[in-house]
């Protein structure tokens, strides 16, 4: 076992007095001066002289913000950050649709480009359209069952009959690479949600592959139809491995999901619910059948359940909601 | 003055332009019908170890570590193609002589670049940088350059007036090889010439003419001419065509991706340094590939029956990296592997000019080209080709109409406010706002204040409602009251059932009723209680068959 000198950084500015008992010959002035001159020659390693004092550390610049897209989200939270990991969650029915919508279509109309890796397939395209997006702009990866036998490079050129088990094969072996749930796939039973763990392994290599090749101003995963369960499986270093990622880039990334699962990896934490819905300008109740009427809008409560953008708002701030209304696309 | 390449062993050395390992060994190619097969060209190490042309291929058994090849007619065509190209490069007069032979005119290219001596240095860096190894010889007229370069090895400069004791030194042979109109007649004449004793050029041109005239005729005449350097003719002018494409023979069919990958690799590396080197890009790749045959089932005979498989690389933009091209066509074939051993390869290459773009400062960033193409190839290989794309919605009343486009978005400047002074006014009410939301003004973060930047989004007040489909449509059992949904159970989603304590609806509409997939449904927007409150959903019923399903969610 070798040893190591091993010291504080913050001591480097601090004069070090070796123990008169380890050099009893030496007066308080000499060990003084020794010590500061084996100090500078540490100071002096390379490897050792970009150690900074801990009180002397950098505060992480504010990162850029940018629209929402809803004028009264960007109220609550700021807008969103660029190179941070934003997330919006909520339970069926309570606006987080119209958020991921409203978000992809300013950032398309700002020029720039946006990417949605939908694990469910439920992205509608004329929805999204009436939302003003640019669709031209839009990368749209649809996750799903069907995915083609992948080949490895030695693999032989002649075609394989795909049958059914060279394609659970082929998704396990995709799966696997992920980490996701070698263990679930070694025993067999799996989770009981086979079909989201195709797709959640497809949705994650996915996004791997958006944030390395850069240049997109906001990369949106949606798991908003993904149960709670299924998705709290996705192991947190891939979040880490995505916060990483994005890290002082321009690109805005943002999970659409029910729950919270990225834990420390989302930089804002936003929970839409909806307070009621609005049909011919009348409140929807429970019991109530109006036929005649149609759903104008929902009325949409937006809580800003954590922010780490800055150090000031570590803590929940005073006011922290914000109601806003989704009309629907033929209400005008 | 006037500039001649020639490759020697022209036949050989096409080979050896596209399997470079080979240049270490001694290697026959062979041409004729099996099993009379006589070898057409050897290289200089096949030489030095004994091999001759016209060795027949028994023969060549007692060679051990010879190695044969077939003679290719495509890779000759391909190596002569980049030869013309290259030849292309320093002069645009060139002249398209016999196979590995391309002459060029150097007049006025001194000033521009350098003297004679270093022209055809460069010329010969040039040829051997595209992997064929040649003679250069430059001189007074092409006839004499084309002599020097058959005749000499290397780099050769005749200087002007001392054609006739440079060209002196060569055989008769090399004349005869180069000028004789059939190979008969020239050895008719070699035969003449050896009963002369007359066996190098200097001999022949210090013959009396009249002499000669009066014994050969007018070909004498022009032989001599020939021989002393004074043929005076102009280069028959050559057009070039932009076909940039390389083929391969394959001995033995290849079977695995990853042999294929390195020959596609060599082929790519040389249509680009061709395209490189006339500043253009590849717009669009195409690969074809002769697959071994299959017996024919109709006829009783054994003959197999080539198939082609052909691919095609659409690029958004015009690109020029060998890397990305390799790449892609390596994940195109994975997604779609040819089916059967492959005996020929056929690579070319559309060219376009190559895209010349500056960002500006302040543009939005944007991906790079290449490395889209190649992130989307590899998503097309996860989620499938017809997965991932821009969604464009097709013009027709049928509800979730899309097709999906390959995604290539222009880079342009983002769209300016129509109203801008308006926008502006909204942002700074925004702000005022945030403002009071929090007093303490600590809590602002950094909007973006570019102008136009924000207008597309400040400008709507309120969120538009998403809808979510679920793909496909959820199957459902719903019970009617007066002709009303009431109560629904979908088979799939146990959460997705309950009393509906809201409905709007129908609302009819049907389509395409003149074709085969005609349609017609009833539509419903209902409400069903949920843990969290109320679910929005939408209901269909199929008029055609009845059935009903549960469309998407209002979000």
């Amino acid at each position: 076992m070798s040893a190591s000198a091993v010291f504080s950084a913050a001591a480097l500015s601090r004069h070090f007095i070796f123990s008169p008992t380890s050099a009893p010959h030496l007066t308080t002035e000499q060990a003084a001066r020794q010590s500061a001159k084996i100090l500078a020659q540490v100071g002096a390693i390379p490897r050792l002289s970009p150690v900074v004092a801990a009180s002397r550390l950098e505060v992480r610049p504010t990162p850029e913000m940018v629209s929402s897209g809803i004028p009264q989200l960007d109220a609550l939270s700021g807008g969103l950050a660029r190179g941070c990991l934003t997330e919006i969650c909520g339970t069926a029915s309570s606006g987080r649709t119209s958020v991921l919508l409203m978000a992809l279509a300013g950032a398309t109309q700002r020029g720039e480009v946006c990417a949605l890796v939908d694990a469910s397939d439920g992205f509608d395209p004329a929805s999204a359209a009436a939302a003003g997006m640019e669709m031209s702009r839009l990368l749209w990866v649809r996750c799903g069952e069907k995915f083609p036998l992948r080949q490895t490079a030695s693999a032989a050129i002649t075609s394989r009959g795909k049958n059914g088990n060279g394609q659970q094969a082929a998704g396990a072996r995709v799966f696997a690479e992920e980490g996701f749930s070698g263990k679930s796939q070694a025993t067999g039973n799996g989770f009981g949600f086979g079909r989201w763990e195709s797709q959640l392994g497809q949705m994650l290599k996915v996004a791997d592959l958006l944030l390395q090749s850069h240049g997109f101003g906001m990369i949106a995963l949606d798991l908003g139809d993904v149960p709670v369960q299924s998705a709290r499986r996705i192991p947190l270093a891939s979040w880490f491995r995505f916060r990483r990622a994005i890290e002082h880039t321009p690109t805005v990334l943002l999970v659409v999901e029910q729950q919270p699962i990225a834990g420390s990896c989302s930089s804002v934490l936003l929970k839409v619910s909806a307070v009621g819905s609005q049909t011919s300008g009348k409140r929807l109740r429970h019991g109530e059948l109006p036929h005649t009427q149609l759903l104008d809008q929902l009325e949409v409560t937006a809580e800003l359940l954590r922010s780490r953008l800055e150090r000031k708002l570590e803590r929940k701030p005073a006011r922290s909601t914000a109601s806003f209304q989704s009309r629907a696309a033929w209400a005008g | 003055m006037f500039a001649c390449i020639f490759i020697p062993d022209f036949c050989v050395q096409a080979i050896l332009r596209l399997e470079p390992g080979l240049r270490t060994r001694a290697v026959a190619v062979l041409s004729g019908r099996a099993p009379l097969e006589k070898v057409m060209g050897v290289n200089e190490r096949a030489r030095q170890a004994g091999v001759e042309v016209g060795t027949t291929k028994v023969q060549l058994e007692a060679w051990e570590d010879l190695v044969l090849r077939a003679r290719s007619e495509l890779q000759e065509a391909s190596a002569h193609a980049a030869l013309l190209d290259c030849a292309l490069l320093f002069s645009p007069e060139v002249e398209d002589g016999s196979p590995g032979t391309v002459l060029l005119d150097l007049a006025g290219l001194e000033s521009l670049l350098g003297p004679l001596a270093k022209i055809a240095g460069d010329l010969g860096q040039r040829v051997s940088r595209m992997g064929l190894e040649g003679n250069v010889a430059v001189a007074k007229n092409p006839d004499a350059a084309l002599l020097g370069a058959r005749g000499f090895r290397g780099v050769t400069v005749i200087p002007e007036g001392g054609e006739a004791e440079r060209l002196g030194d060569l055989r008769v042979e090399v004349l005869l090889e180069s000028f004789s109109p059939d190979a008969e007649r020239g050895a008719r004449w070699m035969e003449t010439f050896d009963r002369w004793g007359i066996h190098k050029l200097r001999e022949l041109a210090a013959l009396p003419e009249v002499p000669v005239s009066e014994r050969l005729g007018q070909e004498g005449i022009r032989l001599q001419k020939l021989a002393r350097g004074a043929s005076l003719r102009k280069l028959r002018g050559w057009e070039p065509r932009l076909i940039f494409a390389e083929s391969v023979e394959l001995e033995d069919p290849i079977v695995l991706l990853e042999p294929l990958a390195f020959l596609l690799n060599r082929m790519l590396e040389l249509v680009c340094a061709r395209l490189r080197e006339r500043a253009l890009a590849v717009q669009e790749l195409r690969l074809n590939l002769e697959l071994a045959g299959t017996r024919s089932k109709d006829c009783a005979s054994v003959a197999r029956v080539p198939r082609m498989f052909a691919r095609s690389l659409r690029l958004p933009t015009p690109m020029l990296d060998t890397k990305v091209f390799l790449k892609l066509l390596q994940l195109d074939l994975q997604a779609h592997p040819p089916g059967a051993p492959i005996v020929k390869i056929h690579l070319s290459a559309e060219p376009a000019r190559p895209r010349a773009w500056q960002s500006g400062l302040f543009q939005p960033v944007f991906p790079e080209a290449e490395k889209l193409e190649l992130t989307l190839a590899r998503i097309a290989g996860i989620v499938g080709e017809d997965r991932v794309g821009s969604a464009e919605l097709l013009d027709t009343h049928r509800e979730g109409a899309f097709t999906m486009r390959h995604f290539a978005p222009a880079e342009t400047a983002p769209q300016k406010s129509k109203a801008r002074q308006s926008a502006k006014q909204k942002k700074r009410e925004i702000m005022r706002e945030k403002d009071n939301v929090l007093p303490n003004g600590g809590w602002s973060g950094e909007m973006v204040e570019e102008d136009g930047q924000e207008s597309g989004a400040s400008e709507k007040m309120s969120a538009v409602m998403g809808l979510r489909l679920f793909r496909p449509a959820l199957a459902a059992n719903v019970t009617l009251r007066e002709g009303k949904p009431v109560r629904l159970r979908c088979f799939l989603r146990e959460d997705i059932a309950g009393e509906i304590v809201w409905v709007a609806g129908p609302w009819r509409s049907a389509g395409d009723w003149s074709e085969q997939d005609g349609w017609s449904r009833e539509e419903w927007d209902i409400a069903v209680p949920c843990e969290s409150g109320l679910a929005l959903y939408r209901l269909v019923q199929d008029k055609l068959n009845g059935k009903w399903f549960v469309e998407g969610m209002y979000d």
